[in-house]
């Protein structure tokens, strides 16, 4: 089946078949962006966000996607132009291995979004559906809370 | 001994070197090397935990459309290894085939499948028809050494490649002793005496990234290996050996890996994939499902551990007894050396006892099989001695602070135990240069509020108990004598440098770190350093990530080699000063006569590329290292137990950490927040729990559980300096230490909040609560 999609910001139809997770149908169109750790919904690396709201790509079928818009980490900034939520990641040493960082930084983003003055609480249920095995997760609360700050204009 | 010095590169927080590119999704993992012509390798799993394989008919799944080949044991070369990716030769039994004749747990390598797609792979599998003998299996450790216990590893094949106790015919995988001083009779002279069992359970290291490999052959037909691992050259090695080809016909790269934390210092699945390559002549990807990550990978080994400690009235430790019954599973990785670390990266914390006996005993069982994971042993051991102590502290009336600071090891002083355990062998005599554990006790006490604990133990809540618990810690840095890593480093015309290394950077950091110590001895900004590691092929040898050596084994063949390149771009800068040598002197990203005037490095570079006496700039350097200095840690924890439920709930958690100079302080602190959330995590939560048959039932993030954001706890970490006169610029390592701590310190607190001990892991409700009803 034919399905259209606008992944970070550009409009495409692409061939699927029904049982076509968005994971693979973003990965093997190059999205490679996109991290499968658990395969099976559980640790938040494919995370992925669907009009604007973080979805976990590894659990849902491409077909559920339709006509919607995704947006990667690649959608959000680049090397050159990162996102305040980037630049902060790096900053504060939330970046071990990184690999759980695109899902850790889109899920912020929605939550920014939603929350601007999030409390550390607030936080931590934003994004505790992504796992990350190596900081501890301090230095990446520490980074939301900085770039909220920045975002706001308070800093 | 000067703590602090002026450094403009290392000690700072500079940017990174793969911080934004990971950021931004740009750097690349394993999979993303994926081009989609790969076959995709899968595994049939044994079912059972001990059977021998009598017959395979692989014929119909060979049959199936898009299955390019099925290799079964008579299609693979039978040569008895190891996995452990460690010195060589290693320390540990060979007792593994690639694909192996008796499968030795639930989730053993029966047989591998390469096909057009994962799914088409996964319906081969069903196709194969095995036939299995049945056999009991061994499922505790403690019934290992049975008489009539079955003999897990009968085939006279298997063997050692250095001379380490093994005993296969009674499932004795390997075993170490050591005695210093007489335990019974300065046991008898104590006046107080704690003796207890303490059981530290399985777990896995839940890297984010499973194990994952793309092997292709390149033109000249050579296999190149790319693969998520902490030790590249181990795998060059391991694969050369298994295939039975020259390492000249592999390349193994290892690029951004996600995580390993010990998991990846074992070559598990770069044999096989290799093998298909060979078979099929295609590229080959093979990636561990979680199901395979947690059961059919490498685990924290299973120890019991017997205590005994003896002190007098004023709380000198005279005497500590250590026995250890390991379980390291259906295969012997790693298992002699972790169980060395049980005691050598424990017992000299406390040094003055007149009497040790160590014991380690290791046995196979049909469980997963132990390896290499953060903390490597000492994780298990600190469990149990740091909570023995709190046992101490109690009888004695002291304050558990006092009893460490009374015992524990100190600047300018030794232990015997340095020299007689080591790495399956004798170990390496060493004194200790530099020690911050009175510090860290200090300042970790002064964050904590140690001392002013009890005003917060009211909790209002007749059900809520709050206590608090403490221990403290060392590690080591490196492998003394054994391990080896190499830099190289060559100038380029503007200036900057390529830095090579075979060190392995898995997500801690070290290109960074490494590059820092290389900048700040040229003098030029990191910036200025280009990195490039863990390529077989292109970099240098290293032992790869493991044992807390990077930062300072590795730094230190960087050090070494960016002081060679250092003392030739002098040389040459005072040949175009037209002056001595010794009257020049280095200066930011230039060389300075003693009139002032100066060459620029980029002129430098040029110079020597292109105009006069032309050569280029470049040295490689290899080092050893003589000693393992420790790191030194106190951690402290407060913790609130609900009686009516059972739950531990952590608060509040300090640990004060001396690394010598933090290379790169942020990272170093990362380091520390990673290791003891995970110890937490493991403490009151991870544990694998097997079926009556042996099978792990909660291979899955759903429910085996991993600490999650909503799970930290008020969490503080020091970094107290020290200088360490043999590492480069005082830098000690930092990566494994913080792991040890939360076992013990919650397990203390427990017991400070609700008066129950906690000697067997994880602390979870429902062992609370048995507890309490006792
Ligand atoms: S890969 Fe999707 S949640 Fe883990
Ligand atoms: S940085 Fe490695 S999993 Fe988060």
């Amino acid at each position: 089946m034919q399905i259209e999609l606008e992944i970070n910001g550009e409009r495409d139809t692409y061939e699927v078949a029904p049982a076509t997770r968005l994971i693979d149908l973003l990965r093997r169109e190059g999205f490679q962006e996109v991290k499968k750790g658990c395969d099976e919904g559980h640790c938040g690396s494919c995370t992925v966000l669907l009009d604007g709201m973080p979805v976990l790509s590894c659990v849902m079928f491409a077909a559920q996607a339709d006509d919607q818009s995704i947006t990667t980490i690649e959608g959000i900034g680049t090397i050159d132009d990162p996102h305040i939520l980037q630049r902060e990641f790096v900053d504060k040493g939330a970046v071990q291995c990184g690999f759980c960082v695109p899902g850790m930084i889109l899920s912020a983003k929605a939550l920014l979004e939603e929350n601007p003055s999030p409390e550390e609480d607030e936080i931590k249920r934003g994004l505790d559906g992504n796992y990350c095995r190596c900081t501890g997760y301090v230095k990446q609360i520490e980074a939301v809370q900085s770039a909220a700050k920045k975002m706001r204009g308070d800093a | 001994m000067s703590k602090t010095r002026d450094f403009s590169e290392v000690n700072q927080n500079v940017e990174k070197v793969d911080g934004m590119a990971l950021a931004c999704g740009q750097d690349k993992y394993v999979a993303d090397f994926e081009t989609g012509d790969e076959l995709h390798l899968k595994i049939l799993r044994s079912p059972h935990a001990h059977a021998r394989i009598k017959n395979i008919d692989a014929s119909e799944a060979e049959a199936m459309d898009g299955v390019a080949a099925v290799l079964t044991h008579e299609d693979v070369p039978r040569v008895a290894q190891t996995t452990a990716g460690q010195g060589y030769p290693e320390p540990s039994p060979y007792d593994s085939f690639m694909l192996p004749r008796k499968v030795r747990f639930v989730g053993d390598r029966v047989a591998a499948v390469a096909a057009e797609s994962e799914a088409l792979a996964e319906a081969a599998l069903e196709k194969i028809e095995v036939d299995y003998e049945v056999l009991e299996p061994v499922l505790d450790p403690r019934d290992s050494m049975k008489e009539d216990a079955p003999v897990i590893h009968d085939e006279d094949d298997c063997h050692t490649v250095i001379p380490i106790p093994f005993e296969p015919e009674r499932n004795l995988a390997s075993s170490v002793e050591f005695e210093h001083g007489d335990l019974e009779e300065e046991l008898e002279k104590c006046d107080v005496v704690v003796e207890n069992e303490y059981e530290a359970q399985y777990a896995h290291h839940c890297p984010v990234e499973p194990h994952i490999c793309i092997v292709r052959k390149d033109p000249h037909g050579r296999l190149v290996i790319t693969t998520s691992t902490q030790v590249p050259f181990h795998v060059r090695r391991i694969v050369a050996e298994r295939l039975e080809m020259p390492e000249k016909k592999i390349r193994v790269i290892k690029p951004r890996i996600g995580g390993g934390f010990g998991g990846k210092q074992e070559v598990l699945i770069e044999d096989i994939t290799a093998a298909m390559v060979l078979e099929t002549g295609r590229p080959v990807k093979f990636e561990f499902n979680r199901r395979e990550e947690f059961a059919s990978s490498r685990t924290r080994n299973h120890e019991i551990l017997d205590m005994a400690v003896g002190a007098d009235t004023d709380g000198r430790i005279q005497a500590i007894k250590m026995h250890i019954l390991m379980n390291t599973g259906a295969y012997g990785s790693h298992c002699l050396t972790i169980v060395c670390n049980s005691g050598s990266k424990v017992l000299p914390l406390y040094n003055k006892a007149n009497a040790i006996s160590f014991k380690g005993t290791v046995v196979y069982t049909n469980l997963p099989s132990g390896g290499a994971y953060r903390g490597y042993g000492a994780t298990q051991g600190y469990f149990a001695i740091e909570s023995l102590l709190d046992e101490l502290a109690e009888e004695l009336d002291m304050d558990p602070v006092e009893l460490r600071k009374i015992n524990h090891i100190r600047e300018g002083e030794t232990s015997p135990v340095f020299a007689a355990l080591g790495e399956g062998k004798e170990g390496v005599e060493q004194t200790i240069e530099s020690c911050g554990l009175e510090e860290c006790i200090e300042q970790g006490k002064e964050a904590f509020g140690w001392d002013e604990r009890e005003k917060r133990r009211e909790t209002g809540d007749k059900t809520k108990k709050r206590g608090f618990g403490m221990c403290t810690l060392m590690q080591g840095s490196s492998i003394p004598e054994i391990d080896m890593a190499a830099a190289s480093i060559k100038m380029n015309e503007d200036g900057s440098f390529n830095l090579h290394m075979g060190a392995t950077d898995l997500g801690t950091g070290s290109d960074t770190v490494l590059s820092q110590i290389a900048a700040e001895t040229l003098a030029v900004p990191t910036d200025d350093i280009i990195p490039y590691s863990s390529d077989t092929d292109m970099t240098p040898f290293d032992v790869g990530a493991y044992a807390s050596s990077t930062t300072y084994l590795s730094g230190r063949a960087v050090k070494k080699c960016a002081s060679n390149v250092r003392d030739q771009i002098l040389e040459r800068g005072a040949k175009m000063l037209e002056c001595d040598v010794d009257d020049v002197e280095l200066g930011y990203k230039e060389v300075a006569g003693p009139d002032g005037e100066t060459v620029s490095f980029s002129e430098i570079a040029v110079h020597s590329l292109y105009e006069a006496d032309q050569r280029q700039i470049a040295a490689h350097e290899s080092s050893i290292s003589h000693k393992s200095p420790p790191p030194f840690s106190a951690h402290f924890a407060e913790v609130e137990v609900d009686t009516e439920t059972g739950k531990a709930e952590v608060l509040r958690y300090v640990n004060a950490t001396d690394c010598g100079t933090a290379i790169h302080p942020r990272l170093a602190e990362g380091q520390c927040e990673g290791a003891v959330l995970n110890g937490i995590s493991y403490a009151l939560t991870e544990e694998f729990q097997f079926s009556s048959k042996g099978k792990l039932v909660n291979a899955s993030f759903d429910s085996y559980n991993v600490y999650k954001m909503t799970d930290l706890p008020d969490m503080e970490t020091i970094l107290v300096p020290t200088y360490e006169n043999t590492g480069p610029y005082g830098a000690k390592s930092v990566s494994e230490i913080g792991i040890n701590g939360p076992l013990p310190a919650i397990s203390n607190a427990i017991y400070d909040a609700v008066g129950v001990r906690m000697r067997t892991g994880p602390f979870t409700p429902d062992r609370i609560l048995e507890a309490l009803e006792e």
